[in-house]
Formats: structure tokens, C-alpha cells, sequence
């Protein structure tokens, strides 16, 4: 069967976009999807900034797969997979730190930071057959950067992370160029959950139809605070296709942002943000000093890496798990200048932790519409299609669903072993004034 | 000033005892205005994130760090039908125990430290948060008030329970 078609409907000339609800449940799609899409496109595994002196490591599971994101002795940023060449064991058994070598605790092979094989306690017990060239650690088969994010790719004959991002730089570049000096990821990580298909938290990373919803609390809590939701944002900017299953929804900010003065921050908090706005539209013009200030943006790197700049910035990593079960790990992003217990950045963390954060008011209630979803699809098949279809005949709003039908269509195209889809530009279907366009 | 607890006041830490298990009934029956009133004026509440259970505001980012009007405000989105993580409510029982006064200042605050164990129950599930709590109680008559609460969780990731969408 292919995904195209049997599994994603896209039928343009009516303006109906429908995803089969075993997308969510298939143990065998779920093999799919780790051999077709997780095996062959470009990973996020961390940022530069985590591991920032020589000999930092941390670990992390990545499609599945145990790593150890690193800097070895010499300044390189170097990922391994995290298990003994000799046996298997787990050699990094510490969440992070800094090390010379990683001495595996079964039989104490030691690698250093290049993952060479540096010794074998008894050598004089191997043959002369044995090289110990032969045993360094193994990597993923590429590994590449973009400004300090860090991807792997465990396909050799995958096109270059640049051409893979195709137009979602733009967008990363509007995030990554808010630092004055750079910018970093802050101490700490929110680690959550959902009992729901991987998927679902993707496609909720970048919808914009269920805020007023499903946020409600949330609204109300900013309205509460002396802010309030900007009434326009929703009729401004749009969603985008950007190519190779990446894309985005950019509106003018719903509410206060770090770069964007609200009174939710408080009359003493105004200086400093309009300076700062102030700083971008010297260093990038006023046009595009302005859009980095006062736009919200959610942007999906295709398949699992959400980069959302809204109330703050979350990096956002989305592991699969199970067909009903997905594990997220999420960092705040923060300009360099942010120094620790400055205003400004305790701002930015209060923002994040209270829209972003698996505590805070408003995705509690995302992971709640997630599971509820999931345990919906138990009514297959009698109920068998999720709809996906809004927005499908008009130049796509913020809260229209092209960004999400843009990452079903190279869900479905990947697995069909049909290469990256056509990008779509503007429009998807035909307007419905012009049916002689359907033929 | 503070003076150490060395163990013998066993009438204040009955008397604290008594203060938490209170406290922890009324979060337990889902009486959030009333748990509002334990709360000193300038009250703080925070949890930090399961990868870094040392983890300070100013520099580590928290799952929870409420000042006193973003604690009422908690209260208030719980107690709407909106929060829908927690509405239905869940079902909670909190276990407290292992209470230690460690220190009293001159004017006669509190500084304590328990170990909780808070079971939520909801749509066929029930999962633990455990982990350690500090307070700083501030005398109140009988009874006491908090200025200060912080629940320190011992789970390296909620990816049993989800999200943190209860009060700990």
C-alpha cells in the first residue's frame, strides 16, 4: 500500500486533506517510519553551547538510538554512539560532565575524547591480529552544524544539512540572530510526555487553531496580568512550506515576547526590551529588525525538531517511543547577553516555564488533547480519518493547517520511498470560483 | 541568627506535622482557595526541572517558579473547567512524612524540610511524584503560614506521568 493515497489523502481540487488514524497506532508504520524517516534524514542532537569547554559530554537518545554529544580534548564537537566497542556496555553512564577518557565499567576499555581506543587492560592477550584501530568508537555516518545546532544523519549518501534545510535557515536565522554575542542554551530541561503518537506532538507544535481553545487558562491569565491577546496576530503572516518537510507559521506576537514589550512585563521591564528591539533594527534594518522583535514564529525542521520563538524560545526534540508514546526534551534558547540572574533572562524563563513548560498553564492541556486524540483513534475502524483540510483554497493563515499538511506530505512521501514532495507555493487548490481548473 | 533543631523539640514538629498534613488535605480535596490562605502575601512556590533538582530560577530553567499572584493564578486556572489536564479532576493522595525542623530564626520562622510521595490518579492511571520538599513556615497564630515551598522531584523525567499539572 502506499502512504500517499492509502494513508494521506490530498485531494487539492476538492480541498480535502485526510490522514488514516493507523498513522498513530500501526506498529508496523511505526518500523516504517525509525527505517524510512529516522534513518535517513538529518536528527537534532544538541547545541553547541551544552558542551562548551573541552572534555563537556552529555548523552542522549536520538532516533531510538543511545549518543554521546561531545567536545573532545581538542575543541572539536565529535557524537559517538554510546556503547563499548568490546561488548556493548553503555560507556557514558553520567547524564553530563567532563572527562579525558571514557573508561567503559565492565572491562575497562578506554576511549578518549576522539573515541580512539586508547587502552585494553591485558593487550598482551590479543593476537597480532588485533588492532585497536579497529575498535574506536563508532559515530553516526554524518554529522553536521547549522550556527551551533547540531544533527546527525545516519544515511552516508544523504544530501549536505544545508540543502536539507532549504528555506527553514531563514527562519532559524531570525531566531538564531536575536544575540548580540550569540546565543545559548540555558541550564536545565523540561522532560516530558505524552501516552500519544510522536506525531501529534509535532503537528501541536505548530497549530495555531486550537490556542484560543485549548489555552484558554492561558489567555486568561495574560489578560490577568495586565496583557492581553493581540487581537490581530491571527490575521497576520501566515504558514509556509519551506521545502523538504519543513515549515512554519509566522504572525505578528499574540502576546508579550522578550524582544516585545507588553504591560504584562511591568512599566520597569520596558526600557530594557525596547532597547533591545532597538539593538536589532540598528543591526538589521527596520524591516527585518522588526519582524525578529514583534513576529512569533513556529517552525517545524522536518521530521522531529521544533524551534518555536513565542513567549521565549523552545528547542523542542520529539522522540518517538512507541506507536502510542512519545518523549520530548526541550531547552530554552537565549541570547548570550542573558547573563545569569539578569532581569532579562528571568523573564524569559518566568515566560517559557508558564507557556512552554510541562508545568506551566497551557501544555498540561496540549499533552491532555494529545492522549485524548490517541484514545479516540481506538474507535478504528468505524472512525478511521483525521482531518487536516483548513485553509486548503486560500492564501494560509496562522491559524490554517498548511504547515501541518506540509510535514504529512513528506511523512508520506518518505515512506513511499518517493524523495522529498513538490514544495507548495501560496495556494494548494484550485479556488473554487475556477472549477474549470480541476479537470 | 538561627539555632539549630536537634531533634528534642518534638512539640514543634508535631505541631508542624500537623500543619502540612492539614495542608496537604486541602490540596488533596481539591479546596484551592482555602490552601490560598496558607500562603504568606509575597509567597514563592517552586519545582525545578527532573535533570537538575539543585536547580536555582536565576539560572536554571524551572518547571515551576510562581511568585505569589502566579501561584493565585494556578489556583485560579485549576479551579476553572478550562485547566483540561485537570478537569475532570484528578484524584490525589499526598503522603508526607520524614518532617524535620532544621532551623527557627529569631523572629521565629521555620525552616523545614519533609519527604512527599504524591499519587495522582486519572483516566485509568495512577502515577508517583516523589521527592523532598523545603518550606519556610512563618508562625501564625496557632498555626502557621508559608513563605516559601519548593519540591524537589526525584523522577529523572515525567515521561511516566506526562506533565506536572497538579500543585506539589
Amino acid at each position: 500500500m502506499a502512504y500517499r493515497d492509502g494513508v494521506v489523502i490530498d485531494d487539492r481540487s476538492r480541498g480535502i486533506f485526510r490522514v488514516h488514524r493507523s498513522a498513530m497506532t500501526s506498529e508496523q508504520i511505526f518500523a516504517d517510519e525509525r527505517a524510512r524517516i529516522f534513518n535517513r534524514c538529518w536528527l537534532y542532537v544538541g547545541h553547541a553551547s551544552e558542551v562548551a569547554r573541552p572534555g563537556d559530554y552529555l548523552r542522549r537518545w536520538v532516533g531510538g538510538q543511545p549518543v554521546i554529544f561531545l567536545r573532545d580534548s581538542a575543541g572539536t564537537v565529535r557524537i559517538h554512539y554510546n556503547t563499548c566497542t568490546h561488548r556493548g556496555a553503555t560507556l557514558c553512564r553520567e547524564e553530563s560532565g567532563n572527562t579525558r577518557v571514557f573508561q567503559c565499567f565492565y572491562h575497562a576499555w578506554t576511549f578518549d575524547t576522539t573515541g580512539k581506543l586508547v587502552v585494553t587492560p591485558g593487550a598482551d592477550a590479543y593476537a597480532a591480529g588485533f588492532d585497536k584501530a579497529d575498535y574506536a568508537l563508532r559515530g553516526p555516518a554524518r554529522v553536521a552544524e547549522y550556527r551551533g545546532l547540531y544533527f546527525i544523519n545516519h544515511d552516508p549518501d544523504a544530501v549536505d544539512l544545508l540543502t536539507y534545510l532549504a528555506g527553514a535557515t531563514e527562519y532559524l536565522d531570525l531566531i538564531l540572530d536575536q544575540g548580540d554575542e550569540g546565543m545559548r542554551i540555558v541550564d536545565g530541561a523540561h522532560r516530558y510526555s505524552a501516552k500519544a503518537n510522536w506525531k501529534l506532538m509535532v503537528e501541536n507544535s505548530i497549530d495555531g487553531y486550537h490556542a484560543p481553545t485549548v489555552h484558554a487558562t492561558y489567555i486568561d491569565f495574560v489578560k490577568d496580568s495586565g496583557g492581553g491577546q493581540n487581537p490581530a496576530a491571527l490575521g497576520t503572516g501566515g504558514g509556509l512550506d519551506l521545502g523538504n518537510g519543513h515549515a512554519v507559521i509566522e504572525s505578528v506576537a499574540a502576546w508579550a515576547k522578550p524582544t516585545y514589550w507588553e504591560p504584562f512585563f511591568g512599566d520597569e521591564a520596558r526600557p530594557e526590551i525596547e532597547a533591545k528591539r532597538a539593538r536589532l533594527i540598528g543591526r538589521y534594518g527596520a524591516e527585518r529588525g522588526e519582524r525578529i522583535a514583534g513576529n512569533f514564529r513556529n517552525l517545524l525542521i522536518f521530521p522531529n525538531l521544533i524551534v518555536n520563538d513565542v513567549a521565549a524560545i523552545t528547542v523542542r526534540r520529539v522522540e518517538p517511543v512507541a506507536p502510542d508514546r512519545v518523549s520530548v526534551e526541550a531547552w530554552a534558547l537565549a541570547p548570550v547577553e542573558e547573563a545569569a540572574g539578569s532581569a532579562a533572562l528571568q523573564r524569559r524563563l518566568d515566560n517559557f516555564l508558564t507557556f512552554l513548560g510541562p508545568g506551566g498553564f497551557a501544555s498540561p492541556d496540549d499533552v491532555e488533547a494529545l492522549e485524548s486524540c490517541q484514545q479516540g483513534y481506538a474507535a478504528q475502524p468505524a472512525v478511521e480519518w483525521s482531518d487536516i483540510s483548513r485553509g486548503m483554497a486560500r492564501v494560509p493563515l496562522p491559524n490554517d493547517e498548511l504547515q501541518i499538511r506540509t510535514f504529512w506530505r513528506t511523512w508520506a512521501s518518505q515512506l513511499d520511498d518517493a524523495g522529498f514532495p513538490e514544495q507548495v507555493v501560496d495556494v494548494e487548490a484550485p479556488k473554487v470560483s475556477q472549477p474549470a481548473a480541476r479537470s | 541568627m538561627t539555632a539549630a533543631i536537634t531533634g528534642q523539640d518534638t512539640g514543634l514538629r508535631s505541631r508542624v506535622e500537623d500543619f502540612l498534613y492539614a495542608e496537604a488535605a486541602l490540596l488533596d480535596e481539591w479546596r484551592l482557595d482555602d490552601w490560598l490562605g496558607l500562603l504568606t502575601d509575597d509567597a514563592r512556590y517552586e519545582v525545578p526541572s527532573t535533570d537538575r533538582p539543585g536547580g536555582h530560577p536565576d539560572t536554571t530553567l524551572m518547571l515551576v517558579s510562581d511568585t505569589r499572584s502566579m501561584i493565585t493564578a494556578r489556583v485560579k486556572r485549576l479551579n476553572s473547567r478550562k485547566a483540561y489536564r485537570e478537569f475532570p479532576w484528578s484524584r490525589t493522595r499526598r503522603i508526607v512524612g520524614n518532617v524535620r525542623v532544621l532551623a527557627v530564626t529569631e523572629s521565629g520562622e521555620l525552616e523545614v524540610t519533609a519527604n512527599f510521595a504524591v499519587y495522582r490518579t486519572r483516566n485509568g492511571q495512577t502515577h508517583c511524584y516523589a521527592g523532598r520538599s523545603l518550606h519556610r513556615l512563618v508562625p501564625d497564630g496557632e498555626g502557621f503560614l508559608i513563605a516559601f515551598r519548593r519540591a524537589e522531584l526525584d523522577q529523572e523525567t515525567l515521561d511516566e506521568h506526562g506533565t506536572l499539572s497538579i500543585i506539589l
